[in-house]
């Protein structure tokens, strides 16, 4: 399982999401990797979900995409929701 | 660690702000005035909103403007503001707390913002940031944190 964590210049708020998920996954025992990167780069780099803010998912999501969108990137508890929502029961 | 860096000449408390770009060209000044970024990083965080829309705000009432350490970053910084009054972007997300970024490569900022990343983990510590109306109740924040 790969997530990619995507955000505008994959340099701030990617990362602290990432480490966000990384927790969630851990809690829900969800093997795999979790990284970040920027929008760019994101529409380049399989992965089996995209995780991001609505506004990124958007110009993310042709279709060919598994994307996750996350209002409170900070809220495991939401996190935990969306990964256990569409990961788990997906 | 970010105490260090959110001194008491980065953090302004204002009522309000006209639009979002004026919030961020407000949270920028100090950074600015002390020559850590130049205006053109202000121009860039305010053209990444326009071209990605508004993922800066990263948890609800809260943004975190920043922009790519090439367009203009002399060195780390950080600076605060906080309206009275939130300030809304297209998509109907609004934001009172703007914390500026300026990162000077990929990774000396990864510090403060794992660090930054357990204070927004605390709803508690999110609902004081975006009250706070002196330095003082900020540093408080913070120094928990560093605890």
């Amino acid at each position: 399982m790969k997530i990619l964590v995507v955000c505008g210049n994959g340099l701030g708020s990617s990362f602290m999401m990432s480490m966000n998920v990384q927790k969630a996954m851990k809690e829900l025992n969800i093997e795999g990797t979790c990284s970040h990167t920027d929008l760019a780069s994101a529409k380049s780099e399989s992965a089996d979900y995209y995780i991001g803010s609505p506004e990124i998912m958007d110009q993310l999501n042709d279709g060919s995409r598994k994307v996750i969108s996350l209002v409170n990137m900070f809220s495991l508890d939401e996190i935990k929701k969306a990964l256990t929502t569409n990961i788990l029961k997906g | 660690m970010l105490a260090d860096y959110l001194t008491v000449d980065m953090v302004q408390f204002k009522k309000e702000a006209q639009d979002w770009e004026e919030a961020i060209r407000m949270a920028a000044a100090p950074l600015l005035a002390k020559a850590a970024i130049e205006q053109q990083y202000v121009e860039t965080m305010i053209e990444n909103v326009k071209q990605f829309g508004p993922y800066i705000v990263i948890m609800p009432k809260f943004a975190m403007p920043h922009a790519r350490p090439e367009y203009g970053v002399n060195k780390l910084g950080l600076s605060l503001l906080v309206l009275e009054k939130g300030v809304t972007f297209e998509s109907e997300k609004s934001a009172n707390v703007f914390l500026v970024l300026a990162a000077p490569d990929s990774d000396s900022h990864l510090i403060l913002l794992s660090e930054l990343s357990s204070v927004l983990a605390s709803e508690e510590k999110v609902s004081a940031l975006i009250a706070a109306k002196t330095y003082q109740q900020v540093a408080d924040l913070l120094k928990e944190e560093a605890k």
